[in-house]
């Protein structure tokens, strides 16, 4: 596990790690989906990131996790200032699998951690170290039952577990609340506050659900093709261009 | 072979005497070395949702015989080889490139590969009836030395099995999270097509066109009905595989009936109980 490092200050960063996208633009066919892109991202906090349909959340990531090809920079600054290849995290959105695949959690786990043929028998080793890793998320008792069979929000932490594996430097979830019940959402969130306190990370989340970002959310990017708006959730959720851009009606009230 | 024949000799079947019947003989082994490694590929094809893929397979291969034939290769089985991994990369990069749905691009490409094959065969006004031996298969006309063959190509899927299963079933349940960890999902799925264009091909002489893709599908499909976990899925769909293969084989010696046909109603039959005994959705 790492240590805290917010000890030392890096130049010309306030947080101690940090991810800093400047001017950055993404062109997929002929369109700008992104452009003039700026923000950074400090370790330590939970950056929402909102914005409609289309607005070019997914092709963000996309970008930062180095899949498709940007103009700008992207630059992660480790504390002390020295730069590297951030390790990311990647929890994508949740895939349909099929109720009946005969492939458990430990299955798909460790088929994306170690290289053991997941169809010869487990050594026991391994399957103490899955186990592990589901600890993490609280959901050590989750490892023999088939992905098919998980609930939405269990879906999420076994992918959230295996994000964490090994442990980035920014985790990027990508609407992680979406197809899950109140119960689960709750349990997510206090998840993400505690792995974020806890391993020192960052974590970027895109959501469409406003009702609770101010409780856990130290930041919110609003994104449409640019970045519109970065600040507290109070600030950004009150802002004009948040009412523009989800065309909220001020008379009806907000939501 | 002399060992192997003097271990059938021990059996108590009237085909098993020393000295002969050894076409039946060459005809277990050989069933031995396909249906463990059908009952192994059988597992990703049902999980990677190819079944129908395989049988399009089947079509390109028989295509390539028909262009074997005219060029006049020494085996036409070679050149047919050559055109099902041809046809299966080509596939794949056309499944990757557009957003069609995968049965309609296995669908153009199936029916291509069937009427080339047909009108090739039938050029200049030729018979079709030669190529009738491919659509049923005779196991019995197996040679040791194509035994050797099978059993390496066993072999060859065995080894790629152990080095890239992980990745193959994550590219199949999640391609955007097998991305993100480093696994090349393109290539994983150009060299697993690959791997069933070869074996379908090589193996079609025997089991026979119309019935291959079952073998291709039915271990699986009946595994999964069972399974909760990637190794009973294996265990239940080579076993069920090679059980069935040998039961299949013995059945159309007492009966008279193609081995191949046997071999798919023994497994059809295995998926039907499996079917009644299936786990509870939960």
């Amino acid at each position: 596990m790492r240590k805290p490092k917010h000890d030392s200050k890096a130049p010309g960063c306030s947080g101690a790690c940090c991810l800093r996208v400047e001017d950055m633009g993404v062109d997929i066919g002929g369109a700008d989906i992104l452009q003039h892109v700026n923000f950074h991202l400090h370790c330590g906090r939970i950056v929402a990131l909102i914005g409609p349909n289309g607005a070019g959340k997914s092709s963000l990531f996309k970008a930062i996790l180095g899949q498709i090809p940007h103009t700008g920079t992207i630059d992660f600054q480790r504390a002390g200032g020295k730069r590297t290849r951030p390790l990311i995290g990647y929890v994508p959105q949740s895939p349909a699998f099929d109720r009946g695949d005969p492939v458990s959690v430990f299955d798909f786990f460790s088929a994306a951690v170690s290289d053991w043929p997941v169809f010869l028998p487990t050594p026991k080793k391994l399957r103490a170290r899955v186990a592990d890793c589901l600890e993490r998320v609280h959901g050590g008792d989750l490892i023999d039952k088939r992905m098919g069979a998980l609930s939405g929000g269990e879906l999420q932490r076994v992918l959230m577990a295996l994000a964490l594996e090994p442990l980035p430097h920014i985790l990027i979830l990508d609407e992680p609340l979406s197809g899950v019940d109140i119960d689960g959402e709750r349990q997510l969130l206090d998840m993400l506050d505690e792995i974020c306190s806890q391993y020192d990370l960052s974590i970027l989340l895109s959501t469409h659900d406003f009702a609770t970002l101010e409780e856990y959310a130290d930041q919110v990017i609003l994104l449409k093709n640019t970045v519109l708006r970065v600040g507290a959730p109070a600030e950004v959720l009150a802002c004009d261009e948040f009412k523009e851009v989800f065309h909220l009606d001020l008379k009806r009230g907000v939501g | 072979m002399d060992f192997w024949y003097w271990l059938v000799g021990l059996l108590p079947f009237e085909w098993a005497v020393p000295g002969g019947m050894y076409f039946m003989k060459n005809a277990l082994l050989a069933v031995l070395v396909i249906s463990p490694l059908f009952g192994l590929l059988s597992t990703m094809v049902v999980q990677s949702r190819m079944s129908f893929f395989s049988d399009a397979l089947g079509h390109s291969a028989f295509t390539g015989m028909a262009i074997g034939a005219i060029v006049g290769f020494i085996d036409p089985m070679w050149c047919a080889v050559l055109f099902a991994i041809l046809f299966a990369l080509l596939f794949t990069l056309v499944r990757r490139r557009t957003n069609m749905a995968s049965d309609t691009v296995i669908g153009v490409f199936s029916s291509t590969a069937v009427a080339l094959g047909i009108f090739l065969a039938t050029l200049g006004g030729k018979s079709f009836t030669k190529f009738n031996n491919l659509l049923i298969g005779d196991i019995l006309s197996v040679e040791p030395a194509k035994i050797a063959l099978l059993a390496m190509i066993l072999l060859v899927v065995a080894v790629l099995w152990v080095c890239s299963f992980n990745g193959l079933m994550l590219s199949a349940v999640h391609p955007a999270l097998a991305d993100s960890r480093g696994v090349k999902v393109f290539w994983q799925e150009a060299v697993f097509s690959a791997a069933i264009a070869v074996v379908v091909t090589v193996s079609m002489t025997w089991v026979g066109l119309l019935v291959i893709n079952s073998l291709l599908v039915l271990p699986a499909a009946a595994a999964r009905n069972l399974a909760r976990n990637q190794r009973q899925y294996h265990l239940f769909s080579v076993l069920g595989a090679v059980a069935a293969g040998v039961a299949g084989l013995m059945t159309s010696y007492y009966v008279g009936t193609s081995a191949g046909a046997s071999i798919t109603l023994y497994l059809a039959l295995f998926f039907a109980v499996t079917f009644l005994f299936r786990r509870k959705r939960q």
